[in-house]
């Protein structure tokens, strides 16, 4: 029974709870069961909350058993990224400088969830401020990836993806910046979905880079992300980049999705992103998905977008340049970690001392980026020339769309690699969110769904689907139908 | 301290330099809530308690700006003449500074959302003088620390410090005026008179409280020297912390001196801040940087941008109340003033009162008599100013109207205001508890004239003896009798009758 809870879909979970089948709080205790025996080796959850699990599931049984009505996925259980905030809740965003921090508010997502009675499990591992591709830059360890515990599990949203690969959580929610959702979707073998810029709130996301960040659904099936996609999104008055527009609708489009038929659909496949630094694995995975998409009638042809050659370049001034602002706030003065504060030292001292200790490499390296990039003298020359590259890539965006419904390229040049293998070389490690970044700078709508495994080492590839700006549903449907001609592609053994 | 800084006669500064002003203004607005939450924007309060999310500036918490501050600030704009925006952006200046809870602060840097205008400053003496606009934007308030321990109360030398956020994220305009040159010996008094003047402009949008001494409203007073010889523009000092309007003419004043003995003796004026000191009247240096500050401005990416419509532009100018010069235009021709006399109402602080009084239903001449004379002593004498008093234009207007009706002399009505200045109630109050009325009634003053000529039998004889002028005696005893209450002409006749 416990077995067949964690293997089911959050859909399937969500019919049963709400029958009267199983109870939440069986489908929570099998989960949080689950965590207990695997985490030790995949090291998903930086905190587990079985006791606030508990009682949303208890609640949502009571409810149920009421006759009440509740929402879609109300006692589903779910893994939250630890960067968004949780009232009362450890929420570190993987960083020792915010070790200890209760936030005393909920995330408008955290909320969200909460109403539609969704069960959060736990807080889950990520790089350091979401910086990183791999979860190795979390200050609390590496997450390991369970198709392969020696290798990483992506980033910098590992943990969430890993809880979904190791069957610990159906749902979870992620961020993504440059690909921290699609990323990690892509080599744990799960579904990541990066939404609109706008569509769902950022409030309570603790920032890494305000123009880029994005929190949307994962999970191991399109039609559960869809699911989660509609809970979590819409406009909030909170968050003044919030569209104030309806919600995609992705959940009717993914079941339309399941029927199979994509017949008419242009599908444009991105020819800046194969060659050199392409495993060949990926881009056979890549082929095989593009002859089943004609299969189910869809017309597929290349598309050329120059400038998402300088994606990389731009996301790299960019997201710097905000988080050297973003992170200034974590001084020691009001929250988190305090270095040397012994009465000798002055208040910049404290700062200074605090900063140094509780920032890791990664995070330091992109501050000291970005606070050279605004410099006067240098800001032209970097955070100007990357804001005009990321004009010419909505551009080519545009111009793609002009000719096709959706575009579509591997997630990302390679399958997993292994822990310990790219962090001296941080170009390398950069290399992984090559074809996720494009959409992060448009602000246009992004999802990995899995293709399969890779044919020469076994592990998962994913599928990247793009779509215009709150054309969200578009992508769902074409990854909903190639997801049911696709079949199952088994899982990993734990 | 002060005795070591070098200052040059006025007069002298006047004859070899002539002074550059630019005024920097910034006015805490007082709408309901904050520029980016919802927190209550009120002047005080326990520390920490107006604070949220936002403006603590916690992990994952967002701006979302105040439309009513974007109103105000617009509104503002409008009223300096300025242009508005089409479409501007907030933006972030960096630095590290614990009571702002960012550490960056938001407001707008090469996007303003006013820009381009300009401000008639009336002197003492009537001559008008254009104040150019360079521009007017929106940011927030920083928090408030204070430092406890050590000498100063800054920070250096403290033993600790305390924050207080209630303040931080208060919406703020800044006014920025174009360099104001060719001011020369009045640069001090072109200072105060345009604070002043915006002062009283903001005050009629009544869109902040303006108080200086409360901080709602803050001046930066920026001086430099151009020598008379070259022309050469010279280096200009920032002087902060001037707390009124009388510190603003008393800090430029100062700063011009002081430039004036560092550059006569060969010195340079250091570009830098300065603090200005009220008890003392001079400014010392701030903080000394080693590198210049580099704000790191870009454009804030968790807030969209401004763009203000035409028509809702229009819409607000349409709600601009009447302005201070159009106002004072009115009165003017309204009153029939001479310059003069309207200068000296202005200078007075007397003429809100004065128009209040007469909305109240005195008349004009009336209402300026008493705000000019009787209550001006008054404030003189209590040391307060004429606005102070602890009397409102319409409790004047009502002892108008009671000398006007005959229930109070002149002399009755001063007292009557005296009992209303100590705070014994309504001017009806007032003449009730005290007694005030005028004795009217010919029987009682027949009798206490009586009695008076009865007490002084030698000055009656001298009345009957057709001295009239003596009768003035018997009138002071019969008004010292009735406590001033008596008509004194009444009082005359009534001798003379008596005596005939
Ligand atoms: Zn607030």
């Amino acid at each position: 029974m416990t077995n067949d809870l964690i293997h089911t879909t959050a859909a399937e979970l969500a019919a049963k709870i709400h029958s009267g089948e199983v109870s939440s709080v069986e489908v929570t205790q099998a989960h949080l069961d689950r965590i207990a025996e695997t985490d030790g080796k995949v090291r998903a959850f930086l905190h587990v909350d079985a006791e606030g699990a508990l009682a949303q599931a208890r609640k949502v049984d009571d409810a149920v058993l009421a006759g009440k009505a509740v929402s879609p996925l109300a006692g589903v259980p779910l893994a939250l990224k630890d960067v968004m905030t949780t009232e009362g809740v450890p929420t570190t965003v993987g960083s020792k400088i915010l070790e200890g921090w209760l936030p005393p508010y909920d995330a408008t997502v955290t909320r969200k969830l909460k109403e539609a009675g969704v069960v959060i499990l736990g807080k889950t591992n990520m790089d350091e401020f979401a910086m990183g591709s791999s979860t190795e830059n979390s200050a609390y360890g590496p997450t390991h990836n369970p198709w392969d515990l020696e290798r990483i599990p992506g980033g910098s949203g590992g943990g969430s993806s890993a809880a979904l690969a190791a069957l610990q959580a159906p749902l979870a929610i992620g961020t993504d910046t440059g690909g921290s959702i699609r990323q990690p979707g892509a080599v744990t073998g799960t579904v990541g979905v990066k939404p609109t810029y706008g569509g769902v709130s950022r409030y309570g996301l603790v920032a890494f880079s305000s123009s880029l960040d994005q929190a949307g659904p994962c999970a191991r099936t399109v039609l559960d992300a869809a699911l989660l996609h509609e809970v979590i999104a819409g406009y909030d008055h909170m968050d003044s980049t919030s569209i104030n527009a309806p919600v995609p609708p992705v959940v009717a489009a993914a079941r339309e999705g399941l029927t199979g038929d994509l017949s008419g659909l242009r599908v444009g496949v991105v020819t800046q992103f194969a060659g050199e630094g392409y495993q060949q694995g990926v881009l056979r995975s890549f082929q095989a998905a593009v002859s089943q998409l004609k299969e189910l009638g869809a017309e597929v042809a290349d598309v050329s977008c120059p400038s998402f050659d300088y994606a990389l370049p731009a996301y790299y001034l960019i997201a710097p340049s905000e988080c050297s602002s973003n992170l200034a706030r974590f001084d020691a003065m009001r929250y988190g970690l305090r270095v040397g504060d012994d009465g000798t030292r002055s208040t910049e001292e404290v700062m200074s001392l605090t900063r140094e200790a509780g920032f890791g490499p990664e995070v330091k390296r992109r501050i000291m980026i970005g606070t050279y990039a605004l410099s006067s003298g240098y800001y032209d020359a970097y955070y100007g020339s990357a804001q005009k590259v990321r004009t010419l890539i909505t551009q080519d965006f545009a111009k793609a769309f002009e000719n096709f419904d959706v575009l579509i390229s591997p997630t990302t040049p390679t399958t997993a690699f292994k822990i310990g293998e790219r962090t001296n070389d941080p170009m390398a490690m950069y290399q992984a969110d090559l074809c996720t970044i494009p959409a992060n700078l448009a602000g246009t709508p992004a999802m990995s769904v899995p293709s399969g495994l890779s044919d020469e080492d076994g592990l998962p590839v994913g599928l990247q689907i793009m779509a215009p700006a709150l054309q969200d549903h578009r992508m769902y449907r074409v990854a909903a139908a190639y997801e049911a001609a696709r079949g199952a592609f088994g899982g990993p053994s734990l | 301290m002060t005795s070591l800084v070098e200052l040059m006669d006025y007069d002298e500064v006047i004859e070899k330099y002539d002074p550059v002003l630019g005024l920097e203004v910034h006015v805490e607005l007082h709408t309901n809530t904050k520029m980016f939450c919802g927190c209550a924007n009120v002047f005080g309060g326990e520390p920490n308690t107006n604070t949220c999310p936002t403006c603590l500036g916690l992990p994952g918490s967002l701006p979302v700006v105040n439309g009513k501050a974007v109103e105000s600030a617009i509104r503002i704009g409008l009223a300096l003449n300025c242009e508005i925006a089409e479409w501007c952006r907030f933006a972030r200046k960096n630095y590290f500074y614990p009571d702002m809870p960012k550490n960056f602060q938001t407001s707008q840097y090469d996007e303003p959302i006013a820009f381009n205008g300009w401000l008639d400053v009336t002197l003492d003496d009537g001559e008008v003088i254009r104040v150019e606009i360079e521009r007017a934007h929106m940011e927030e308030d920083t928090g408030k620390s204070l430092h406890v321990g050590g000498a100063t109360g800054r920070i250096h030398g403290a033993e600790h410090s305390l924050l207080d956020y209630n303040r931080a994220g208060v919406p703020l305009i800044e006014i920025v005026t174009k360099m104001i040159p060719g001011t020369k010996e009045r640069a001090p008094e072109v200072a105060r008179a345009y604070v002043t003047a915006l002062r009283d402009l903001l005050k009629a949008l009544d869109v902040s409280d303006v108080r200086m001494d409360q901080g709602s409203l803050r001046c930066d007073a920026n001086v430099s020297l151009s020598p008379k010889t070259t022309g050469a523009l010279g280096t200009r000092t920032e002087t902060k912390n001037v707390n009124s309007l009388r510190s603003v003419e008393r800090a430029v004043r100062f700063e011009m001196t002081r430039q004036a003995a560092v550059l006569s003796s060969g010195g340079e004026v250091i570009q830098e801040t300065r603090h200005f000191d009220e008890s003392s009247g001079s400014t010392s240096s701030g903080r000394k940087k080693e590198t210049a500050e580099d704000y790191r401005y870009f454009p804030e990416p968790d807030l969209v941008p401004i763009a203000p419509s035409r028509e809702w532009v229009e819409e607000l100018r349409g709600t601009l109340p009447e302005l201070p010069w159009e106002r004072r235009a009115r009165i003017q021709k309204d009153w029939n003033l001479t310059d003069e006399v309207l200068r000296d109402l202005v200078n007075a602080g007397a003429l809100d009162l004065i128009e209040a009084t007469v909305v109240a239903g005195a008349k004009p001449d009336e209402a300026r008599s008493w705000w000019v004379s009787y209550l001006a002593q008054q404030a003189n004498t209590r040391g307060v100013e004429l606005s102070g008093l602890p009397i409102t234009p319409a409790q004047v207007a009502r002892v108008i109207e009671l000398v006007n009706t005959g229930a109070l002399t002149n002399k009755l009505a001063r007292e009557a205001v005296n009992g209303v200045l100590e705070g014994e109630g309504s001017p009806d109050e007032v003449v009730e508890k005290r007694g005030l009325k005028v004795v009217s009634d010919d029987s009682a003053l027949e009798k206490a004239v009586d009695e008076a000529l009865a007490a002084q039998p030698d000055v009656a004889q001298k009345i009957r003896d057709g001295k009239i002028q003596a009768a003035g005696a018997i009138v002071g005893a019969v008004m010292k009798a009735t406590k001033g209450q008596a008509d004194a002409a009444r009082v005359r006749e009534i001798v003379v009758a008596r005596c005939s």
